[in-house]
């Protein structure tokens, strides 16, 4: 069985600047990211801001073109040609509950607006039905479904982002930081209602978080990307107990922890992530890195080694 | 009264069907008494213009040969015939004023909506448009804006000959780049936004994302303009008119009207005061009940 999305060294530049007599830079939002997430599956990708997360959820939803490499999904290769029939396997929650809904429909309109575009044969009936059968399932009362958004708390208006996004049966579901705008109890309920639907309808979920706690709770693989390129890809155990790419055991070491009596040995990064305008042409975390040589400024290293590979000429583990 | 207030109900109840959302609005409009005064006046003369033909005591063109020049009423010379006097060739004043208010809301009434609709599906377009038609039609619109609104109107007008109807496309076209211009500014704010992203994942096709997804949140500020710009209308309308280059006499519009009376200045003053002291108060009720339009509707200025 091939898996629902399988991604072979996707990468996405965008031009920035360059007037009439500038030539314009290029910014590699993306650069050489491989992954496949099968059914029922989750892959957390995990990065501090501007390493290209979201970059990577706006293409695998097909808001943006690939500029290179391709993607499949459930083995079926994504060309924009094929947008339109490929979009109802892939949606998206996005991070902020508040700008993500219309203000001007009601919860009702904006769970059906999806069917009417893509199924035009159902009837408005059959509409409703299904919209009410998904609002419960998200665990909505069937009274919410004739209110505007701007009536609810943020949870549940994730819950209506959630329900929207499911109303197509979509093979994959990409969540977008889906519970950073949360309060802390709000974001258990919507993760576990999360895992839940996971198991009910198989789903495989590519989910985009810089919080490593609550990737942790979610995720069954990792992929750690810096500036743009993946540096670490392996199951979630074997990521939190042996990363094996330096910026992992930092990102790692960073996570607050629960237990205040356990001593942890807080790895400091000096320095600034270098501009993605001006990416250096060995490692691109060479610059911050503590264990740094000669070798890495020189050379990029390949995503490659055991157990699992991560892109670095030392590894730790 | 009635009738406008369930008027402005509507074109908002038409924006959004929230009915405590009607309610807010009017907390927040009837705070500012100007545009409640504003708002009456306005409904008054929409019942004068809508009701004119029963309210008026004579026909508007209808000569009466031995009273011209009458007085008003409360004046040495007036009669309760002619309440506000009448005009050198006899017509009844009052009649006239009441017949002109149906032009001036027919010229308004058009010119917005002419102008609107034209304005917001270019707005639009401009939005949603490639870099390059977008730069095109701003620029376009940039260069309308250079000139002074009435001349170019005039210029319109001279060459599409001196008609109501020629003078009102022309208002319309004068007026119409202050809508693009709005349409197109909340559009690029609202374009992006998660839920516009959130409904072209789901497959929404252009159209639908133009009209069904991102125009609904941009219209409070289009339907302030469309208050004030009533008044331009008119106020436009009857400055054409008093050139010549709008309606024609024997046409009760007021501006026509202020033309025709123009010799009589020093001799009847009521023949020049009275359509203008109409023109003015239209107008001035119209841009008091915008700017508590624009107070209610704008979200910036609310307290919440």
């Amino acid at each position: 069985m091939s898996p629902v999305i399988e991604a072979r060294d996707l990468g996405r530049d965008y031009e920035v600047g360059g007037g009439l007599f500038s030539e314009p830079g290029i910014v590699r939002a993306v650069a050489a990211t491989s992954f496949a997430v099968d059914a029922g599956r989750t892959l957390a990708v995990v990065g501090e801001s501007g390493c290209g997360k979201s970059t990577l959820a706006r293409l695998v939803t097909m808001i943006e073109e690939p500029t290179s490499g391709s993607f499949a999904i459930d083995g079926v290769e994504v060309t924009p040609a094929r947008w339109a029939e490929l979009r109802t396997d892939v949606q998206i929650v996005f991070q902020d509950p508040y700008g993500s809904l219309n203000l001007r429909q009601r919860v009702g309109q904006i769970l059906e607006e999806p069917l009417k575009i893509n199924r035009p044969k159902l009837s408005r009936k059959e509409r409703q039905e299904r919209g009410r059968e998904m609002m419960r399932l998200v665990g909505l009362r069937d009274e919410h479904y004739d209110r505007y958004p701007h009536m609810f708390s943020g949870g549940q208006r994730q819950r209506v982002a959630v329900a929207r996004a499911l109303m197509l049966e979509p093979k994959l579901l990409v969540l977008d930081e889906p519970v950073s705008a949360l309060d802390l109890s709000i974001q258990s309920q919507i993760l576990n209602l999360l895992n839940e639907l996971q198991e009910k309808m198989d789903l495989a979920y590519l989910f985009i978080s810089h919080d490593l706690s609550v990737v942790r709770h979610v995720a069954d693989d990792i992929l750690v990307m810096y500036l743009g390129r993946p540096v670490e890809f392996g199951p979630k155990d074997e990521v939190f107990d042996a990363p094996r790419h330096p910026y992992t055991k930092a990102l790692i070491s960073a996570t607050p922890s629960a237990n205040p009596e356990g001593r942890r040995e807080r790895i400091k990064l000096t320095g600034e992530i270098p501009s993605p305008l001006a990416v250096p042409p060995g490692c691109p975390f060479a610059p911050r890195c503590w264990k740094a040589q000669q070798k890495c400024r020189d050379e990029r290293p390949a995503m490659t080694g055991h157990p699992h590979p991560a892109a670095c000429f030392f590894p730790e583990n | 009264m009635a009738d406008a207030s369930s008027q402005t109900g509507k074109s908002l109840a038409g924006v959004d069907r929230r009915p405590g959302r009607l309610k807010e609005f009017w907390s927040y409009f009837s705070e500012n008494r100007g545009a409640v005064f504003g708002l009456y006046v306005f409904a008054a003369f929409l019942i004068v213009a809508v009701f004119a033909p029963l309210l008026a005591p004579y026909d508007p063109s209808t000569q009466f040969r031995g009273h011209t020049l009458q007085p008003p009423v409360w004046q040495a010379g007036g009669e309760w015939a002619f309440p506000l006097g009448t005009d050198a060739v006899g017509r009844d004043m009052l009649s006239r004023l009441i017949h002109g208010a149906r032009f001036s809301f027919f010229v308004g009434i058009v010119v917005v909506v002419v102008a609107a609709s034209g304005g917001i599906v270019v707005g639009l377009l401009a939005g949603f448009a490639p870099k390059w038609l977008d730069t095109l039609i701003m620029r376009l619109m940039d260069i309308i804006l250079a000139f002074p609104s009435l001349l170019l109107a005039l210029v319109l007008v001279a060459v599409l000959g001196p008609t109501l109807l020629n003078a009102m496309i022309a208002i319309a076209l004068v007026l119409q780049p202050h809508y693009v211009r709005l349409t197109r500014a909340s559009v690029l704010a609202e374009r992006s936004k998660d839920y516009v992203v959130a409904s072209r994942v789901a497959g929404a096709g252009r159209a639908r994302l133009m009209f069904i997804t991102v125009l609904p949140n941009c219209l409070a500020p289009i339907i302030v303009q469309a208050a004030l710009s009533f008044s331009t209308a008119i106020l436009d309308a009857a400055a054409l008119g008093f050139l010549g280059m709008g309606a024609q006499p024997p046409t009760p519009e007021w501006g026509t009207m202020l033309a025709d009376a123009r010799e009589f200045v020093l001799r009847a003053w009521w023949v020049v005061t009275f359509p203008g002291l109409a023109i003015l108060i239209t107008v001035l009720a119209i841009n008091l009940m915008g700017d508590g339009l624009r107070d209610a509707l704008d979200p910036k200025l609310k307290r919440s």
